[in-house]
């Protein structure tokens, strides 16, 4: 199955792109490429969203921070590899200069480097989940706890994103990107060639999020779900395991935001506020919690019918986004692969997966 | 009046519309035919002087003028400004600023003899020091009395004699005047220069000691301002954090959309007063506040009976998905009252909550921040009634301790939970009232201050009315006083990297109830 | 002073409750391989004790000593744990949504639990075997695949001793392990903790007093925080005031 789905989006969804005619029915447009790859970014963040809140049962509502971190640090370095292209033709982002900053500011200095801002964008947001995570789960904050302290990081993140004096474009984000590694953004081949390396990032974060929870790390972390206590007095530091699951979760956040930035070609901090944190959780509990290939369907699905909704009847999406929260909480708490579990009827793919039979009877991971 | 008799006969011949108009018209001929007195020779010489185009001449009849004429003129010069030229009007303003200003100084009301008295002694004629003084030996108001006092003060600054000049800087300072800055400041710079006469000299170190008193108060009528602000803040987080905290201490509920049921609460307000613009008398305007109260609180109370029967009550112990789900109830309610009413609607605060109470010198406390703080204390003790002195207050705390136990002692927890869900709810419409004393009523509205309240709650810790009570202190008086110093942005990260040490020491709040129930 | 052939020993506890003394200046030495029964009437702190024991209530005054001379104040409860202090609670505590043996097999006493051990871990063969040795003890072999969130309630309170077996512990402490549990799986319970006081400590608090008179060597007497009485089962029955506070008052109960 992995394979198969892989085979598609990795070949046949960009040789459809490529190969046939413009006007054939199997002709997949460069538009809808873009925009599925954006989908798959997302994706990228549900995965990890899921191992802490599906899996750790921790529920974290600042993932939106983490994404708008990883996104602004590849924004920034697209800001400056547009150089003097730029409206006002100064080597300096544009809004530095409608600001009336006459220097670059030394925090962006190192983003000239295209392997600095990856690595930024990775590692800023594992930084500020270790230390935010330590503080949180050292003195054992968790539950509505946690989820409301992580609320209210997300909303001091976009206050302060959005103010103009911590130069990175205040409301109006960073925009206008020109170039990536010298290839034109502009370009269908750059974005077919940011759309590949999407589904494999894709890929290469669902195989260790795979790895983690196949581990017995990952039945600790089920099992710090079902009773911390018992963990604690089974020897292992709860701590300890949310620690690294959050970081985990805040670093495939910031992938999500590094690749997102380039595809969509704009972050700002509308991105990382309050509500979209909120939403990404929506995501995983549509497609289904603890359930890996869940988090996926759950993130392509609602960003489809986002876009699709939308685009006709825009006043409608918060009724829509809203009765999503309360349907899938209320009637299907196992979301889409719950039903499609039930459809099936039970089955037991997670005890072939695991060595010899110890997992659950007609559970699956 | 024989001239008027004439015109009225002739108006009465004409048809009732034009009968109805001519009396407005009538009106004012009558008043003016009573005011227009004849007055003295030298002011009549001086009100023909002014259209004079001789230099000096004006300028002569326009200090007699505002020296010795009165009100009674207003109706002349009020002629001559509507014939007059642009440098005549300009001539002319002064002189019926100081009439009316002088007139006023006898008004009714207190805050208009204040404001009259005011500008007296900001526009300096010292012919106003009299006036100014007799009015003040009259004088029952305190704040009137005051300005009075000051102004006269000031007036005597710009004196001839230097010994009056060095008592009233004296006397200003001690007065605390904030009007008279500039003016000693001014003083102290002619005492400063080298061609300074040793009179000069003397008003100066006058003047630099009164400033220095004057600057001394201020800092202490600032922080009391701001530490006022703080509490108007917490009083509003403490309104909003009540309901949240019922909610959550009593039934370990996580209401998201608590701050939509204040929205809502805010627009029932908002009805309320638009029905009586559309159905009341007009004089009854004001009352429309007092109606929204209940109003308020109902439609609130009833959206989360509704909320309760039909989303959280399947979520119990569920904390987490409760939160989300009540999220998306959020996020329905919103758009709702954006399509329903649009983005911004206002909300005309009754009269009686305008303006607001000055208690020292440069402290001034508005009415509708009183009216706020004095609700929370209200309210705080309502719920302290009845949780702990009622009935039906026993039954809520024995529901939360035990339910299975209450619910064998014949306690019907289910309607236990229903009436506690929604009299929180109803808690979240009597914010949503009071908050449109300070805001507009929005979609947003409830958006604005639920993370804060949030934190609140966290902060408080649950099951403890004190803990809220203390965190909303603690965090709205916080915000306000690092509001100068650090923005309002950087205080509120501040703030939440507060929080977040302070749940390092006690990780479950203020006030945790402790034990093995509190967990898991 | 530590006794040196105690193997956990506490001096001078205090466990303070807002004023409330759940454990008030309490002495309590428990020897290897000893099993001993604790018990008292409710609220006596009985489960404060093994609170303070585990790691999990600090003490406001006292020491707590384990083994030779291992401090435990200001010990984490996972150290407390590690270093071989294995618990089972009053009402069962396991992993409902986990497998009967990775319930079992997460418990298992590993050389190191650290988050890059367990991603790396693979369970060994003598893991393996030592594990079902457990089921077979615990006589859960049939249910080994089974959700443990779907086991009866005498069933969960097996699983969770045997998961504490697993931890190999030096001292096993057992809250109130019968409760709820039919007469036959009572006596077998009683069997195997004696059978376990063989090469353990093993502290039981226990209500029932057919239970006690069951396993008991040495049964220490709780009431309002401190140690009233102490000895065989005989001796505590004859003691006055034990039979004014607990006995007694179980008489005036029955009657
Ligand atoms: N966390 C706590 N907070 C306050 N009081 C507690 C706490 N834990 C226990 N107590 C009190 O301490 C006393 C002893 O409790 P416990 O040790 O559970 O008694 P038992 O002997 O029945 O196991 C009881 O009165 C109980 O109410
Ligand atoms: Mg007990």
């Amino acid at each position: 199955m992995f394979w198969l789905v892989g085979f598609v989006l990795l070949f046949v969804l960009p040789i459809l792109n490529v190969l046939p005619a413009e006007d054939s029915w199997l002709h997949v447009s460069d538009f809808a490429l873009n925009r599925f790859g954006k989908f798959l970014a997302f994706a990228i963040l549900a995965l990890g969203l899921d191992l802490i809140w599906g899996y750790a049962g921790i529920l974290s509502l600042g993932q939106g921070v983490f994404f708008g971190i990883g996104a602004y640090c590849m924004g920034m370095h697209l800001m400056l590899t547009i150089g003097s292209q730029s409206v006002y033709g100064s080597a300096l982002p544009d809004f530095m200069v409608w600001n009336q900053v006459t220097e670059l500011p030394f925090f962006w200095k190192p983003f000239y480097s295209f392997s600095a801002a990856v690595l930024a964008g990775l590692l800023v947001p594992a930084c500020f989940a270790l230390i935010f995570g330590f503080l949180a789960f050292r003195s054992r904050i968790k539950g509505v706890y946690f989820a409301i302290i992580t609320q209210a990081l997300a909303l001091m993140a976009w206050l302060v994103f959005n103010r103009n004096e911590t130069n990175l474009g205040g409301t109006n984000g960073l925009t206008d990107f020109k170039t990536l590694l010298g290839f034109r953004l502009s370009d269908p081949g750059t974005q077919l060639a940011l759309y590949v390396v999407t589904v494999l990032c894709l890929g290469g974060a669902y195989a260790m999020c795979r790895w983690i929870i196949a581990s017995r790390a990952g039945r600790v972390l089920i099992a710090i779900r079902d009773s911390e206590q018992r963990v604690l007095f089974s020897g292992y530091s709860p701590a300890t395991y949310k620690l690294f699951v959050f970081v985990v979760s805040a670093m495939l956040a910031g992938l999500a935001g590094i690749l997102y930035v380039p595809q969509v070609g704009i972050i700002t901090p509308a991105q990382m506020g309050v509500l979209p944190s909120l939403e990404m959780v929506v995501w995983v509990a549509v497609g289904g919690r603890a359930t890996l290939v869940g988090a996926i369907v759950g993130a392509v699905g609602v960003n489809l019918g986002r876009s699709v909704l939308t685009n006709s009847f825009p006043e409608l999406w918060p009724f829509f986004l809203g009765g999503l929260f309360v349907v899938v909480v209320l009637l299907f708490p196992d979301g889409v692969m719950g039903m499609a579990r039930q459809v099936r009827g039970k089955f037991a793919e997670r005890a072939a997966r695991l060595p010899k039979s110890q997992a659950v009877e007609g559970e699956q991971t | 009046m024989d001239e008027s008799h004439h015109r009225m006969k002739r108006l009465i011949g004409i048809g009732v519309c034009v009968a109805y108009l001519g009396w407005f018209v009538l009106g004012s001929v009558v008043a003016e035919a009573q005011t227009n007195v004849s007055p003295s020779p030298p002011l009549e010489q001086a009100l023909a002087d002014l259209s004079s185009e001789v230099d000096g001449t004006r300028e002569q009849a326009v200090r007699l003028l505002i020296e010795q004429g009165d009100a009674s003129l207003l109706p002349r010069m009020e002629e001559l400004r509507a014939n007059a030229d642009r440098s005549l009007r300009m001539a002319i303003k002064p002189v019926i600023d100081t009439w009316r200003h002088r007139a006023n100084l006898a008004s009714p009301d207190a805050e208009t003899r204040r404001t009259a008295a005011t500008d007296l002694g900001m526009n300096g004629r010292v012919s106003a020091i009299s006036w100014l003084e007799t009015a003040a030996a009259n004088e029952s108001h305190r704040w009137a009395r005051y300005a009075m006092e000051e102004s006269a003060l000031l007036l005597k600054l710009a004196s001839d004699d230097p010994a009056v000049k060095q008592q009233a800087a004296a006397k200003l300072g001690e007065m605390r005047s904030q009007n008279a800055v500039p003016a000693l400041q001014a003083l102290v710079q002619a005492g400063g220069g080298e061609s300074a006469t040793a009179e000069q000299k003397a008003l100066a170190q006058r003047a630099t000691a009164a400033i220095e008193r004057i600057e001394s108060w201020n800092v202490w009528s600032s922080t009391i301002e701001t530490l006022f602000r703080g509490i108007s803040l917490s009083s509003i987080l403490l309104i909003m954090s009540l309901g949240l905290a019922i909610v959550f201490g009593l039934m370990g509920v996580i209401n998201m959309a608590h701050g939509e049921l204040m929205m809502i609460g805010a627009y029932a307000t908002f009805v309320m007063q638009e029905c009586f613009k559309l159905y009341a008398p007009e004089s009854w305007f004001d009352s429309y506040y007092l109606a929204a109260l209940p109003a308020a609180f109902l439609a609130s109370a009833l959206f989360g009976l509704i909320l309760e029967a039909t989303v959280i009550r399947f979520l119990y112990g569920r904390p987490l998905e409760t939160m989300l789900a009540t999220w998306g109830v959020s996020l329905i309610l919103i758009q709702g009252a954006r399509m329903y009413f649009g983005d911004l609607t206002a909300i005309t605060a009754p009269s009686w909550l305008n303006g607001g109470a000055q208690v020292l010198v440069g402290v001034f406390l508005p009415f509708n921040r009183l009216f706020i703080i004095g609700l929370s204390i209200l309210s705080v003790m309502g719920i302290y009634a009845l949780l702990f002195r009622s009935r039906i207050g026993l039954r809520v705390r024995a529901v939360t301790q035990n339910r299975s136990m209450s619910a064998c002692l014949g306690i019907l927890t289910r309607k236990v939970d229903a009436y506690t869900f929604a009299f929180g709810s109803g808690l979240a419409g009597i914010a949503g009232w009071a908050l449109t004393l300070v805001g507009n009523v929005e979609p947003g509205l409830g958006q604005n201050y639920i993370v804060d309240s949030f934190m609140v709650v966290v902060t408080g810790g649950v099951g403890k009315l004190a803990g809220t009570i203390i965190a909303s202190l603690g965090i709205g008086g916080l915000n306000k006083l690092m509001e100068p110093s650090f923005g309002a942005v950087y205080g509120k990260v501040l703030i939440l990297v507060l929080v977040i040490l302070f749940l390092q020491r006690r990780p479950s709040g203020l006030f945790a109830v402790k034990g093995r129930h509190a967990e898991g | 002073m530590t006794e040196h052939g105690s193997i956990i020993y506490l001096e001078g506890v205090t466990v303070d409750y807002d004023g409330f003394k759940a454990l008030n200046n309490l002495n309590f030495i428990v020897n290897h391989r000893e099993l001993r029964v604790v018990i008292g009437p409710n609220g006596a702190g009985k489960t404060t004790l093994l609170d303070v024991i585990s790691g999990k209530t600090k003490p406001a005054a006292g020491r707590v000593i384990f083994g030779k001379d291992r401090d435990l104040m200001g010990m984490r409860e996972y150290e407390i744990t590690q270093l071989g202090i294995g618990r089972k609670f009053q009402a069962p505590s396991i992993y409902g949504n986990l497998s009967v043996w990775e319930n079992l097999d997460l418990s298992l006493s590993r050389p190191s639990k650290g988050i890059f051990a367990t991603l790396r871990g693979i369970s060994t063969a003598a893991e393996r075997e030592e594990i079902d040795r457990t089921l077979e003890t615990i006589g859960l072999q049939e249910q080994v695949r089974k959700r443990a969130g779907s086991l009866s309630h005498g069933q969960k309170q097996w699983l969770e001793i045997g998961m504490v077996i697993l931890q190999d512990p030096e001292l096993l402490l057992v809250d109130e392990p019968v409760a709820g549990m039919t007469d036959e799986e009572t006596e077998q319970t009683g069997r195997l903790l004696q059978s376990l006081a063989e090469k353990h400590a093993i502290i039981v608090i226990e209500h029932d007093m057919e239970f006690v008179r069951q396993i008991a060597r040495i049964v220490t007497v709780l009431h309002e925080g401190t140690v009233i009485c102490e000895g065989t089962v005989e001796k505590v029955q004859a003691d006055d005031r034990v039979r004014e506070i607990y006995l007694g008052r179980q008489k005036v109960a029955h009657g």
